[in-house]
């Protein structure tokens, strides 16, 4: 559908925070605690932080929480009963004020959940979840999402997309069909938005590499162990990178029980860890922390993009401001699109 | 830092060492650890206040270990976290080679664990004066508020294994959070594994922490872990008289028997 154009209030949009709670959705949004600004549940506007360029967490915990029960059991002698999780029972959410980088994620995200066989808990999830995201004005030395298809105030992805234009005012971009549900539900609270703008109030990211040559220079460097180490060697092998990125998908299966009942839970996991690949058989296919940096990228720039179609990265700079060893993204993406192949 | 830069040459030239583990201009106003193989890369090399990260964590990785001698750019708790490695077992007397600089701007050269011995007595006794304050102020609260403080802290834990990863004393090839025959610690980043985790990882580090502050620093969700080690590391200098990473001959504390222990459960 054509982007409808409006403008919405401060205040107004302190009322559809109300209206959004009677419809009964819940409302996940930036919210500051001590130092740390980051996704938390939230009742009112005033509750919500837009001052920081981005959270620490992802937005990905909406949909794909870092642990979820799938299912639970019960076995009586030689019988197992599976209770699936009732997907009707789902609450309706909002994610608010999560960045254009943010909302172009599900994108990839929900490639990898429906890839060949649907995962209902996910695909339940975001059938139920509207995204209304604010543009950025400010962006830091992590951002790079104008050199990876996106921008400052894309609007692929969210459902609504406000910027804020000043005077208490968001220009407010109705991008898809739950974001024209939305207007309409909120009855008069968004206006029409007389020769507005939203391109001075965002945030100048300059492009720093050239995406093109990202791919082919990965498929060249792929067996250069020397130039893997290199990048990799301060790398310490934590998951804080694939915690807080917001398409990073992998998770493990434990199961919890107790006597004869039980559930079983889908737990992040990351490629960074040593044993992520470790066979039962002692053999570890990545023993190397470079490889698994090699595989980190590759997963992301080469793999997704040739059989999802959509690249593994939204350029929101989150692995570099987590990374406790200043791994910085950017930096090698620059180096192996400027690579001598 | 001139003479730092001169040294790490002279060494690299010579063949003393094949590796110098230092720091280096990172991100923005950031410093990264970076690892001079070659002497031409010896103008990276820089050391200030800024250099806090614990560089003695890369000694026991096999990718940098296969790369031959290192000396390693210390600040006082990375020499102290070199010593408790040689307490360990971790690493001998020719391991490495470490430069530190001292208060007045001095480059020092410790070539042996006992010159890192002697030079690490002038760090503090256990805990500095605001780590002391902020202490207090922790025990003064009820156990109930304690309680209550650390399940909400650790509601935020994502389980990265960050604050491990960082840790130059978590260098168990298989930590015990991977051990699952049987699973001793629930994997899942739920309440009770995130209380399991953290607490179990407190008290392998009771008594060898050397309050280099790095797991604090890594978490990307900022869980105060440093409370809790310097909670462990006061409780046993009050207890033991015992400070970890002060010297490269040392009982660990928390697991020597003694026959005349003053606890008669454990006789």
């Amino acid at each position: 559908m054509e982007i409808e154009i409006k403008v919405i209030s401060r205040d107004a949009l302190e009322r559809v925070f109300s209206l959004w709670l009677a419809a009964g959705k819940r409302i996940l949004a930036p919210k500051k605690t001590g130092e740390l600004v980051d996704f938390a549940w939230v009742t009112q506007l005033s509750e919500v932080c837009l001052d920081q360029v981005q959270t620490v967490q992802s937005p990905k915990l909406a949909i794909f929480p870092k642990v979820e029960e799938l299912f639970s059991y019960q076995t009586a002698f030689d019988q197992v009963t599976i209770q699936d999780r009732p997907l009707e029972a789902l609450e309706e959410i909002v994610v608010f004020g999560l960045r254009p980088c943010d909302a172009a994620a599900f994108a990839s995200l929900a490639a990898i959940f429906t890839w060949d066989s649907p995962d209902q808990l996910f695909s339940a999830r975001f059938e139920k979840m509207t995204l209304v995201g604010v543009s950025c004005a400010r962006a830091d030395e992590y951002c790079f999402c104008t050199s990876v298809g996106g921008g400052p105030g894309a609007t692929t992805g969210s459902d609504i997309l406000l910027t804020d234009i000043g005077s208490g005012e968001y220009l407010a971009e109705i991008i898809s069909e739950k974001g024209r549900q939305t207007v309409q539900a909120a009855a008069g609270k968004f206006q029409p938005a007389a020769g507005k703008e939203k391109e001075s109030h965002l945030a100048k990211v300059v492009p720093s590499f050239a995406l093109a040559k990202i791919t082919p220079a990965l498929a060249a460097l792929f067996d250069d162990d020397a130039f893997w180490a290199e990048q990799s060697r301060r790398c310490l092998g934590c998951g804080a990178c694939a915690y807080v990125c917001p398409t990073c998908a992998c998770f493990d299966i434990q199961d919890e029980g107790a006597g004869d009942s039980g559930k079983r839970l889908r737990c992040w996991d990351s490629c960074g860890f040593s044993m992520f690949t470790l066979h039962t058989s002692g053999h570890n296919p990545r023993p190397l922390q470079s490889q698994r940096w090699r595989q980190r990228l590759m997963h992301k720039f080469a793999y997704m993009p040739e059989r999802q179609k959509v690249l593994g990265c939204v350029g929101c700079g989150r692995c570099s401001r987590a990374c406790p060893v200043d791994m910085n993204v950017l930096e090698h993406l620059r180096a192996i699109a400027e690579a001598k192949i | 830092m001139e003479a730092l830069k001169n040294k790490a040459r002279e060494w690299l030239d010579s063949r003393m060492v094949q590796l110098v583990i230092g720091y280096s201009q990172g991100s923005g106003d950031s410093v990264r650890a970076v690892f001079v193989h070659d002497p031409g890369q010896v103008e990276t090399l820089l050391f200030d206040s800024r250099c806090r990260q614990n560089l003695a964590v890369y000694l026991l990785k096999p990718e940098v270990k296969k790369m031959g001698k290192a000396a390693l750019v210390a600040n006082l708790t990375t020499l102290r976290a070199v010593l408790q490695l040689a307490a360990e077992n971790q690493i001998g007397e020719h391991d490495v080679l470490t430069l530190t600089v001292n208060p007045a701007g001095e480059l020092l050269v410790l070539s042996t664990l006992e010159a890192i011995e002697t030079y690490v007595a002038i760090s503090a006794p256990d805990l500095s004066v605001e780590e002391k304050a902020e202490l207090e102020k922790y025990e003064k609260l009820g156990m109930e508020e304690r309680w209550q403080f650390w399940q909400e802290q650790f509601s935020r834990c994502l389980k990265c294994y960050a604050c491990r990863a960082a840790c130059p004393l978590c260098y168990c090839s298989r930590c015990t959070v991977e051990c699952n025959q049987p699973q001793w610690i629930p994997v899942p980043a739920h309440d009770l594994g995130n209380l399991e985790w953290n607490v179990m990882r407190a008290m392998h580090l009771a008594g060898r922490c050397v309050n280099c502050g790095d797991c604090s620093r890594a978490c990307p969700v900022n869980i105060p872990l440093y409370l809790l080690n310097q909670k462990l590391i006061s409780d046993v200098f009050r207890n033991f008289n015992a400070r970890s990473g002060m010297a490269a001959k040392a009982e660990n504390t928390l697991s020597t028997f003694k026959p005349n222990d003053k606890e008669d459960f454990i006789r």
